[in-house]
């Protein structure tokens, strides 16, 4: 069974169809990884996944279990059911591109916050999880601290620490090395390679064909809001089939 | 002190401070309400918050006080007898001030208040949704401590004319600091001596009030960081 299954999705902007029926599935333990230039469509795939983009059509399931929509007015979908949506969020925890961190809370404040909130996990547990968890990212040392007061670097690690906090089922990664200075994104890769080393289920929108190629066993390249060419990242990027994959890659290597 | 009046005129200042931080306190309610509205997706409800802040803001707040306290009254009185009420109805001058400074302020504060929401950074309250969190969850544990950070400076201001305001609630007979002060001046024939008085008690009470407030926005500022200039 797989953990997590798209089908079919589309969404578009006003008339302009930006995702033209995309379908991917992850089975436990897989890391995907979605790469294609700006204004493929990969970001907003990514965030239909969890519904904080209202796709048109296609059917999103987790674990088996189908996610309810039903049309709006516009056109769109929404979920029918917001408690299952809710949970269904909970059970995908999302990495941002400006890691989104709570700016009024610290990092002890920021991991712990949706596991007792959301989850109801007592707070004695959730601080036990965090401490772990922050240990694990390399950020013990600054749980006190505020957002503001930290690097890109400390805040993506603190971000990372807050997905596991929540034990998902998958993490969603959009773009989380894109808003680092280089010498940063090193330290969140490497993060990200032991996640996927302990093998946690992981859908990565990327620009880093090394971490594309390195840690995830499938690959999915987007071209104009289509799977232009997918499989596993050793062969796809070695010997594109795609003229389009070849330009990206050749243009991502220059 | 004061001719003998100073005791008097302290009881009306205690009342003055009640009755400002009781229509503030409403007026708070009223403008989270009215803010939340007018972000409302609900079009409806965006109409309704539109509608009470354009109506509000527009009115003198002395036109609005009267209308409330006499016209109110005489609403009251009117509509009593059809419930089978005979007895005349009196409205207590404080309850009329609170409902309706807190009604005016609540006008003001809703945009001050939206402003500050609109300053958030979107993905603040996204974070807040990803992670699987109730949308009443996400406004009260994200959005509303980070408004209060961008509200402060509106919030005091609309503090202190507030509490200017409470005098204008004299005129319908409540015995603040403002109408003690006037009896004194006109049984003593010495205006200057009174509302000099109560001239430096609105200024306590404004400077206090301004050295809180920053230390609110202190607190509420941790976590951001100042640029060095």
């Amino acid at each position: 069974m797989f953990k997590l299954e798209i089908q079919d999705l589309h969404k578009r902007y006003g008339d302009h169809e930006v995702i033209k029926g995309v379908s991917l599935a992850a089975k436990a333990g897989d890391v995907i990884s979605i790469i294609g230039s700006s204004g493929s469509g990969k970001s907003t795939l990514l965030r239909c996944i969890n519904m904080l983009e209202q796709p048109h059509a296609g059917k999103i399931l987790l674990n088996g279990e189908e996610l309810k929509l039903q049309p709006t007015k516009q056109g769109a979908l929404r979920a029918a059911d917001p408690k299952q949506l809710q949970k269904m969020r909970s059970r995908l925890a999302m990495v941002f591109q400006h890691f989104n961190l709570w700016s009024h809370m610290t990092v002890m404040q920021n991991v712990i916050e949706a596991p007792i909130h959301v989850l109801g996990v007592p707070k004695a547990e959730a601080i036990e999880r965090a401490e772990r968890y922050l240990a694990k990212v390399g950020v013990s040392h600054r749980k006190d601290a505020y957002p503001a007061h930290m690097s890109g670097g400390e805040q993506q690690r603190v971000a990372i620490a807050r997905a596991l906090a929540m034990e998902p089922e998958v993490m969603l990664f959009d773009e989380p090395t894109s808003a680092l200075d280089p010498e940063l994104v090193g330290d969140v890769l490497k993060v990200m390679r032991d996640l996927a080393l302990e093998g946690r289920t992981m859908v990565v929108v990327t620009h880093e064909m090394g971490f594309a190629r390195e840690v995830s066993n499938q690959v999915i390249f987007l071209h104009q809001g289509r799977v232009e060419e997918s499989g596993n990242p050793r062969e796809v990027l070695a010997n594109p089939s795609s003229v389009r994959l070849q330009q990206f890659l050749s243009g991502s290597l220059k | 002190m004061l001719n003998g009046y100073g005791a008097n005129i302290a009881d009306g200042a205690w009342l003055t401070i009640q009755l400002a931080l009781i229509s503030m306190v409403l007026a708070c309610g009223l403008g989270l309400a009215g803010a939340a509205f007018r972000l409302s997706p609900v079009r409806w409800l965006a109409w309704l918050g539109d509608l009470y802040s354009t109506v509000i803001r527009g009115i003198p707040d002395l036109v609005l006080i009267l209308l409330i306290f006499y016209g109110g009254q005489d609403l009251v009185n009117r509509l009593a007898p059809m419930v089978g009420y005979d007895d005349y109805i009196d409205i207590n001058p404080f309850a009329a001030g609170v409902f309706t400074l807190g009604f005016i302020f609540g006008a003001y504060l809703s945009e001050t208040f939206r402003g500050a929401f609109l300053g958030i950074p979107k993905g603040q309250a996204e974070a807040g949704v990803a992670y699987g969190m109730r949308s009443t969850q996400v406004f009260f544990r994200i959005l509303v401590p980070q408004m209060i950070r961008l509200a402060i400076p509106g919030f005091t201001n609309n503090w202190l004319v507030l509490t200017k305001a409470t005098a204008l609630i004299s005129l319908v007979g409540l015995q603040d600091m403002m109408f003690k002060a006037k009896q004194a001046a006109d049984a003593t024939r010495e205006p200057f001596t009174f509302y000099l008085a109560v001239a430096a008690l609105y200024l306590i009470i404004t400077s206090v009030s301004l050295l809180l407030l920053r230390l609110v926005e202190k607190r509420y500022s941790a976590g951001v960081k100042v640029a060095d200039l």
